[in-house]
């Protein structure tokens, strides 16, 4: 196994926008990776596409080569890869494999989804469909009820409160209010989140990602051909995509993401550094509870301990370790097939010290969470300058 | 059959399917067996530990009820248990 370096980030603002169809915000976001590393569309050797429901989206199917080719990108393998909100956290996974092997040299891999054309209750049956449908959501379950049922069982063993849950909520869209890219860019209070909107008891509509249109692109390379780009290489250290069941009930405890325990352990033994080593993190706050989830499983605190670590400030910009600088699903949105391309975007970013007002000084070792649904795909990714 | 509860929550923000029944409780069955199900509570609210018993199976889904029976822990899985 060879070693590979993202070579070049690209991504569209997430947002609503009405006026822009899911193959301009892809190729958009290839054209700025390309720009960014310095490479030309017929250097890539593979395209890789991250997407998750495209053809219940927008009613578009063989997204791959509809994308690449629009992009440049001709005659090579152009492969989708569908793992619900993990998809191109999965296809990065993948992407990465090939060239560790010595498969390819360079490699492209995006991640889009377009959302917002469709009505809140249409998208919910969407997502829902990364659930298992013959089991809890036949029952009546959303995604949004199954993070609240773990919320519950995390408040219920480990004495978390909604204030917490509310601090994860705040602190992201505090990050994301200085994030030119992100959906939402606004401040929000602690009492604000607890007195908004109830989706599913005890989670508020402050305690839910955004839904949102949005793509990001990534070019990877071989560490020995890294050098031939324009941008600065970032290595990746270690990388692991684990599985476990889709359906919620059919876990052992709700209160661990069992796939996200094990990537995360894989990831740190294949980097050689250990949870305490990582400076920074980008996690996937689906829901604000997830967040919570993440920091015990990647075993930044103690399980259990998540919910005081939230408040504690640790996990702030100007904390011991931020989390989700970029504002996180929840504030900089979370257009599903993009956001696992998109977090290690900014994770790429912030050691390249390109993240302006939200720079962590000094950033040399990151990790990067992605999940699909309630927790059946886990990808955990380290990264780190040379 | 009959089981206690492992978690809960109501859902105010339904799926179009059941959007005239919002808002209703959805509960995560730890059953007598052994096995977990996902099902809906009829009548009292219920909270995580009380133990409920089927009332009714309507379009495949299982509706549980509040069983009058003093609150018990013990049939929470060993490792939850080992937790608390």
């Amino acid at each position: 196994m060879r070693p590979v370096a993202v070579v070049g980030t690209g991504k569209t603002p997430f947002g609503a926008f009405p006026e822009r169809d899911l193959r301009s915000l892809a190729v958009e976001s290839v054209h700025k990776c390309l720009e960014n590393s310095g490479l030309t569309a017929d250097q890539a050797e593979a395209f890789y596409l991250g997407n998750f429901a495209g053809p219940s989206f927008v009613g578009q199917n063989h997204l791959a080569p509809y994308i690449a080719t629009e992009a440049g990108i001709r005659d090579v393998p152009c492969t989708r890869i569908e793992a619900a909100c993990a998809s191109s956290g999965s296809a990065f996974f993948h992407a990465w494999a090939a060239v560790a092997a010595g498969i390819y040299d360079i490699v492209l891999v995006a991640g889009v989804e377009k959302m917002t054309s469709q009505s809140t209750a249409r998208v919910a049956e969407i997502l829902a469909g990364a659930g298992d449908m013959a089991g809890e959501m036949a029952a009546g379950a959303t995604f949004p009820a199954l993070f609240a049922m773990i919320a519950k069982r995390h408040m219920y063993e480990f004495g978390t409160t909604r204030e917490q849950l509310a601090q994860v909520a705040v602190k992201n869209h505090h990050h994301g209010a200085m994030n030119p890219m992100a959906h939402m860019r606004k401040e929000i209070t602690v009492e604000k989140a607890l007195a908004g909107k109830m989706i599913c008891d005890p989670l508020t509509v402050f305690d839910c990602s955004l839904v949102s249109d949005g793509a990001a692109c990534v070019a990877l390379a071989a560490v020995d051909r890294a050098r031939d780009f324009r941008a600065k290489p970032v290595r990746v250290l270690g990388i692991a995509q684990t599985s476990g069941p889709v359906a919620l009930d059919q876990k052992e405890s709700i209160t661990t993401f069992e796939a996200v325990r094990r990537a995360g352990e894989k990831a740190y033994k294949m980097a050689g550094v250990a949870a305490a080593d990582i400076q920074f993190a980008e996690l996937h706050d689906c829901f604000t509870i997830a967040e919570i989830l993440a920091t015990e499983d990647l075993g930044f605190v103690p399980k259990g301990q998540g919910g005081p670590y939230a408040a504690s400030g640790a996990t702030a910009l100007g904390g011991a370790r931020p989390v989700n600088a970029s504002g996180g699903l929840k504030s900089k949105g979370h257009p599903v097939g993009a956001t696992g391309v998109a977090q290690i975007c900014d994770v790429v970013e912030q050691l390249r010290g390109e993240a302006g007002e939200r720079q962590i000084a000094g950033a040399r070792l990151g990790l990067a969470q992605n999940l699909g649904g309630s927790g059946a795909t886990a990808v955990v990714t380290i990264l780190g300058l040379e | 059959m009959t089981g206690t509860v492992y978690t809960e929550t109501t859902i105010y923000s339904p799926p179009e399917a059941f959007a005239g029944e919002a808002p209703y409780q959805l509960a995560m069955i730890h059953l007598d067996s052994g096995t977990r199900l996902t099902a809906r509570i009829h009548g009292d609210p219920v909270r995580i530990g009380d133990r409920v018993a089927l009332a009714e199976v309507r379009n495949s889904i299982h509706y549980f009820r509040k069983a009058n029976l003093e609150v018990s822990h013990q049939h929470d899985p060993p490792r939850d248990r080992d937790r608390l």
